[in-house]
Order: structure tokens, then sequence, then C-alpha cells
């Protein structure tokens, strides 16, 4: 068979083995973050605010402190005060959403932590810490922060991006402003115009495992931390920077992940932890309860967004409008940067104002969440390119090919576009079955589209050859997605060895060079990338050592399918296991290392097809087929790209229809537990269909391009589109709850 | 030269300029270019994450190289989850 882009003839690479990890994680073997036991190890609780914005006038623990079995007892002034040490304003803001010093700025906002001998004494004593406010007035949305006289989170913030400067200070951080052509030229060359606002609700990743971390400081200064999280090098830097210490100082060890989508790029307990333990003179674990990953950890924003688009009579998009701003929560620092550039980037638009506000709030810090701010403008965008395409007649798949990005396209955001599969994505959906599929009585169809850029970043790996051949894959990359099986795959692929012959694994801190976060889907490009130059160090080694054992030049041996062959075959090949068994005498251990800033990142869209069913007299909405095309460049493991691609359209199920974070008039989250912020569950959602489209990165040595976020960035407006084929209704508040549905339906009716 | 193009948001400082050619080998140097041309660019860049060199996207380019043909973007700050 021809080896061509399409069947590129590898042995390992785009197989489905068993995944790595399985075994022990459905044996309970599996050490998440939570599950480490340490002699002598305290509890820790943390005291959280009640009020949403309040400045604290004083904090007593005299009382905590003398509790039996209370060991130790941390406020803000245990740490360095970053800003009277001239910290950059990001770091400040990192070691504030740690632990407050003077204000609360939402609440569960962090004032002070315990360390007792059983979580009943710590829980305990955590009450019994006195802390006195002074309650302010809070804003909660971006509507309430923007309003002329809002109370003030940060009393010197002048917004940014403002010419001239604002004189005064407001809650609005930032401005983002992208424009090209004529925009009103653009509109009066259209056909059609459309016009919508649009509201969503800050909802939260809502990973399964709990924030959990253990520490256990010496008295030299130096502290070991165990933590789940998506990245234990940012965790180590982002604890030493909290701390005032060294990174060095600090070894991080990742326990399994039970999910992060971008939530556990972000310390919470794992400073605090520290403190206590070196306080207490023993290892502490802190472990978060639902509650409190609710009210402390980073949702995504909460957004207004308003968009105004025009097409030609032959569906070419002549001009967009887009206006957005993005709740921050109590810290600047929203997605709405990547919000502007990706909310039209799928399209080759000649005019338009894309203007976004990064506003703080008196809610959690935001956090990323796959693909951050890209799903709440493409709901928005989407949505009025359906009611578009709508109006002229045009069928959705072809509206969006009329203006489809490709190749060479200049990019919303800046620079032109280098190869990129997004026409392929729109014809894998229209050629698929679903496209043409019967729909029955209350059904309607819905199709959006994303664009995410993916990322590259930085990746150290270490392969070893064991002495019978096996070899061991090291890497500082915390496996969420698969990526130990993705890393073993292209490992296998090199070395020409069965993928059951090697074993990929997570190192610490002090084990392995560094290793940038998990996340921007860039682990399988950059990591691999990292795997791959290793395993290229270690064939060219093997080639040199059976070299030197025929006595032959290198360029006479080939590395084939595991085995050094002798190009002209007058000696007999030389497996790996031959060659590691006798490596002693050929120069020592096998083994090498590669470190690499990546390049060549390839950005990834999706397109998405949705049919529901909603039911007039419940409003509430069933998804009753879903289909996902996006293209992963190269699928190194395709089990876990198609994870991925559902995973995203999972969670973006959930944010259309039900998720969001409700509040009081006080500011209190009044649904902070899974009963009450309803995520789906297998029983709620069909078969997300899967086609994987492959568009090989050029820049890649296997052509992946990352397929973590972008799955996540069309559901919402798919959902939506398909809601407002089935009853005539356009929703623009999300979630598109039953009651919203069937306000919706009155208003229609009335 | 290199063709260094300016967002909306950064034209407040290049005098309402979207693009402009500068001489430079590095994208560090580029820069250097960049604040002797509109005083005070410098910094705003520096707190860019990320430019795109034809096409391709960096997030540490202080030493990529540029040349006469380059096309350079800065991006506005963006995080993966």
């Amino acid at each position: 068979m021809a080896i061509t882009e399409e069947n590129p003839g590898y042995k390992w690479v785009g197989t489905r083995p068993i995944r790595p990890d399985g075994l022990e994680k459905v044996t309970g073997k599996a050490q998440f973050g939570a599950d480490l036991m340490l002699p002598g190890m305290l509890f820790g609780k943390v005291v959280r605010s009640p009020h949403a914005h309040a400045r604290i006038v004083s904090i007593d623990t005299t009382a905590a402190e003398a509790m039996v079995g209370v060991k130790a007892v941390i406020t803000g002034s245990d740490f360095p005060d970053l800003a009277a040490n001239g910290a950059h304003a990001s770091d400040i803001d990192v070691a504030s959403n740690a632990i407050a010093r003077e204000k609360v700025l939402y609440e569960g906002h962090v004032v002070a932590a315990v360390a007792a001998t059983t979580r009943d004494q710590a829980e305990a004593a955590a009450k019994a810490v006195e802390v006195t406010y002074e309650v302010l007035p809070h804003v909660l949305t971006v509507d309430e922060a923007m309003a002329d006289g809002a109370p003030l989170l940060h009393e010197g913030m002048i917004t940014k991006g403002v010419d001239p400067a604002p004189e005064n200070p407001s809650n609005v951080a930032s401005k983002i402003l992208h424009e090209r052509g004529d925009l009103d030229q653009g509109f009066g060359e259209a056909h059609v115009v459309v016009e919508r606002e649009f509201t969503t609700k800050p909802v939260h990743q809502g990973y399964i495992e709990p924030h959990a971390a253990v520490a256990d400081a010496n008295t030299d200064g130096r502290a070991h931390i165990w933590c789940s999280s998506q990245g234990h090098f940012q965790m180590r830097a982002y604890s030493a920077t909290v701390l005032g210490v060294s990174p060095g100082n600090l070894k991080v060890t990742a326990a399994e992940i039970g999910g992060g989508f971008g939530g556990k790029t972000v310390i919470y307990l794992e400073p605090l932890a520290v403190r206590l333990s070196q306080r207490a003179g023993r290892p502490v674990k802190l472990v978060m309860d639902r509650d409190e990953v609710f009210r402390a950890t980073g949702p995504t924003s909460g957004t207004r967004i308003r968009v105004k688009m025009g097409v030609s009579e032959d569906g070419k998009i002549t001009a967009a409008e887009v206006w957005m701003a993005y709740e921050a929560g109590a810290f600047s620092g929203s997605p709405v940067g990547a919000a502007g550039m990706t909310a039209i980037a799928c399209y080759d638009i000649p005019n338009f104002v894309v203007e976004g506000y990064d506003v703080v709030c008196n809610k959690p810090r935001v956090a990323a969440y796959r693909a951050p701010g890209a799903p709440m403008a493409a709901f928005a965008v989407e949505s009025v390119l359906d009611e578009l395409a709508r109006d002229i007649g045009m069928d959705p798949i072809d509206i969006r090919l009329a203006n489809a990005a490709v190749e060479g396209t200049q990019a919303s955001y800046g620079p032109k576009f280098p190869r990129i599969g997004f026409v392929e994505t729109l014809e894998a959906i229209k050629d698929h079955p679903n496209y043409t599929a019967d729909l029955g009585p209350n059904q309607g169809r819905g199709v959006s589209a994303g664009f995410w850029f993916n990322a590259g970043m930085m990746s150290s790996a270490t392969v070893h050859i064991n002495e019978n051949g096996s070899a061991t894959v090291v890497t500082g990359s915390p496996d969420i997605g698969g990526s130990r099986q993705s890393m073993a795959l292209m490992a296998a692929e090199e070395l020409g060895i069965p993928y059951e012959s090697i074993k990929a694994v997570v190192a610490d801190t002090e084990t392995v060079g560094f290793n940038d976060v998990t996340g921007g889907s860039r682990v399988t490009l950059a990591t691999g990338a990292a795997v791959v130059d290793a395993c290229r160090i270690i064939v060219e080694d093997l080639r040199a050592r059976a070299a030197k054992t025929w006595d032959v030049e290198v360029d006479q041996v080939e590395w084939v399918e595991g085995q050094a062959q002798h190009v002209e075959g007058t000696q007999p090949p030389l497996s790996l296991n031959d060659l590691a068994a006798k490596s002693g005498r050929t120069g020592g251990p096998i083994s090498a290392n590669a470190s690499l800033n990546s390049r060549g990142v390839g950005a990834g869209f999706s397109t998405q097809l949705c049919d529901v069913e909603v039911d007039p007299e419940t409003g509430v909405t069933r998804v009753v087929r879903y289909l996902t095309a996006q293209d992963a460049g190269r699928a190194i493991s395709p089990d876990y790209v198609e994870g991925q691609m559902q995973g995203g359209v999972v969670q973006g199920i959930g944010w259309a229809l039900n998720e969001e974070y409700i509040h009081n008039p006080d500011g209190v989250m009044e649904n902070p537990s899974f009963l009450d912020y309803r995520i789906p569950v297998a029983s709620d959602l069909p078969m997300i269909d899967c086609a994987i489209v492959e568009v090989p990165n050029p820049a890649h040595p296997y052509g992946v391009r990352g397929v973590g976020e972008v799955g996540i960035v069309p559901p919402m407006a798919a959902v939506g589109n398909a809601i407002r084929d089935a009853i005539d209704v356009r929703m623009t508040d999300l979630p598109m709850s039953p009651v919203r549905i069937l306000e919706a339906l009155n208003e229609q009716s009335d | 030269m290199a063709q260094v193009h300016f967002s909306a948001g950064l034209r407040d400082l290049t005098g309402g300029l979207a693009q402009v050619e500068v001489e430079a080998t590095t994208v560090r140097r580029l820069v250097a270019a960049l604040e002797e041309m509109f005083p005070g660019l410098g910094d705003r860049l520096s707190e860019a994450s990320s430019v795109a060199i034809n096409g391709e996207i960096f997030t540490d380019a202080e030493f990529e190289p540029v040349d006469s043909d380059s096309e350079v973007h800065f991006l506005d700050i963006f995080q993966g989850g």
C-alpha cells in the first residue's frame, strides 16, 4: 500500500491499544490528590469569607489555637506582602487569591487555615477563628460592575487599552479591540442584517475530583508537595511566589488527576498546606469539599455579548460588529482577549469591529476552561449566523463554507492561517448520514462551528532503554486526557518496538526537566515532540553501538522495526534487546533527554451537528442525536481523541441547557453542589458521534494539532440553533433551561 | 524590512498606524526598534504573550529571527485550558 498523507503507514500511531492507566483506576489503586497518607499527618481546614465583599477588620485565632489537637493556625499575615515588596501585579493577584490580606473579594475567599490531628478537630477550630468584617457593597455581574458609581473592588484599577487613559478607577481592567475594513460600508453592502444580544452565566469546569494537596515541610526550608493539578511545575512556581521561597526549595509530585479542564492550572491549597506544615512541623493534608470547589475555585466568565452581522444575497458575510464584556471574578484576567481573537476567526470577513472588556466583580476569580473565552463568543456569533442563513434561505453548512477561513486567509486576530482543516470539518458534517436523518415532531437540527489556537510551550522528556529492550518514557506533563498512551505510541513508532514494551510515566519536579502545564491542547504536540526527539537521539545512539559491534561505519547501519540492520545485509540484525543487554560494552546505559519550546502549533477547528427534541409542555430539551467533526491533525490515539471530542461536547451541552451559578442578593452562591448545579450524566445524552478529520500539521513530526479544547466551542450555539429549528424561538440567554424555554414559548404565543 | 502589524488596541501608541516596516534580525531587536519609533510601545508589546511570525504563533519569541520577508503580529494575552 502506498504511503500517503492519508495512509502514512504507521504501525502504532493511530491504533487503539488498551489504556495504560485503566487497571489502576478501575481497581482503586491509582493515587489521586486526596489519597496520600503520611506518618504523623495532620488534617487542615480553610476558613472562608461568608461575604462577597468586605474589609477584614481583625482576625482572632486565640480560641482556635487553644483547642485540643490544633497544631497550627495561619492567616494572610503569615505570607509575604508581595504588594509591599513591589512584586509584579499578576503575582500579587495570585497571592491575594490564595489568601486575603485586607479585603475579601468574594464569598469563599480564604482568610485563614488551621491544621489539627483529626478532621473533626480541624473543622471545629476553623469555626473558632473569629473574623470581624466591615461589609462592603458588592457587584456580581458585568452590568452591575460597569454601572456608573459601582462599588470598586480595586481602588487603583485604571482601564488599560483606552486612549486617553481614564482619570478615575473602575471595575473595567482592560479593553481589547480588533478592527478591519469599513464597518458602515460592509453593512451597507449587506442584503440582510441581524443583531442580537446574548448573556451567559458563569459555569464551573465540573471536574469530579476536588482540589487536594499534601505538604511535608522540612526545617531547612524545603518542602515536598503532592497535589492534583494540570501542571506540578506551575504549582511549584506559584507556590514559591506566594511563600516567598525559591522554586528549588519545593518538590512537587503530581498525583493522578480526576479532571481539570483548565481549572487545575491554578493554586489554591498548596501554599497553605506548606505554611501549615512549617508551623506544625508535621505533614498536612488539605482537601476541598464540593461546596468549596464551587464557592472558591475558578468558574469561567459570565458574559454579555452583542453581535451584529450582515450577509449578501449569496451568503457572503459583509460585516460583523461584536461587543463583549466578560466577568473576571475578583481579579483581572478574564478570557476576553481570546474571545476577541476567536469570535469570528472561523470566517473571512472584510469589515469588522470586535470590542471587549475585562470586568472584575465579586465572584471567584475565573480560571481557564477549555478554549477559555471562545465558547461564549461562538454562542453569540454562530447563533446570529444561523439567523442570517435562515433569512436568506441558505443551508447552514453552505453559508459557513462560503465564508470559511482557509490556508492564507488573514485571521481576524492578525496573522495569515497556515494549513488548516476547517472546510474539511464542514464537509465531514455535510457528508454524514446524520445531516439528512429524519426529524420527528418537536425536533430540530442545529449547526455550529468553532476555532481554537492550541498551544505549544515548553516540554521535556527522558527516554530510558531498560536492560531487556523495553523502554520507559518520562515526562513532566500530568496525564489528564491520555498523554501516557499517546507518548508511548509515538515512542513505539520511533523505536520500532511494541507499544506494550513501553511504559510512560509522569515524574516529579526534581526528576525530569521543566514542563509547562497540561493545558492549551499542547501535550501531544509539545511533549510528544520532546519524546520523539529523545527517541531519535536514542536511535542514533543505537546505530552507533551496532556499528561499533560490527566494526563498520555508522552510515552502514539502519534502524528498521526495532533492530539495527546492515545496509548490505552482511551482518545478522541486532535487536533492541540485543543492544540493551550488551549496553555496558558499548558505552553504558542507553538514555536520552530532550527539551524544547515547541514550534509549529497547528490551529484546531470543530463543526458540530445537534438534533434536539423540545417538550412544549415542560420546556425540557433532550439531545437526540449529536455529531462532532474535529481536525486533530493526526489522531495519535483515536480512542482518546474521541474522548476529548465527546467530553467537550458533553460539557458544552451542560453549559447550554442546565449549568449556571446562582447567587442570592447578598452575593452568596445558592447552588454549590452537583444536586443543584446540574451537569449532564450519561443517561441524559445520546452517543456523541465523532468524525475525526486529519489535516496534518506540517510542523509536527506526526502532524499533531491538539484536540482538548475546541470541541467545547460550538455546542451551545449548535443546541440553540437546534432549539430554534424545533420551536421557532431564538434563545439568547444561557442556560436554555426548561424555565427559560417555557418563558420564551409563552412570549411567542402572546 | 519586516512588516509589523498592530491590532487596533495598540494603535493608540502608533499614532493610528496599522502597519510599519522595521529593519531587525530578531524579535527583540524589532521591539527595541519599535520602542524608539513609538515610545511606550515596547513595554506594551512585552506584555503581549505571543508573537505571530509568518502565521506561526510563538509564546517566547524574543530571540526568534525575522527578516525582510517576515510578517509580524503581536497578539493579545490568552491562556489555554
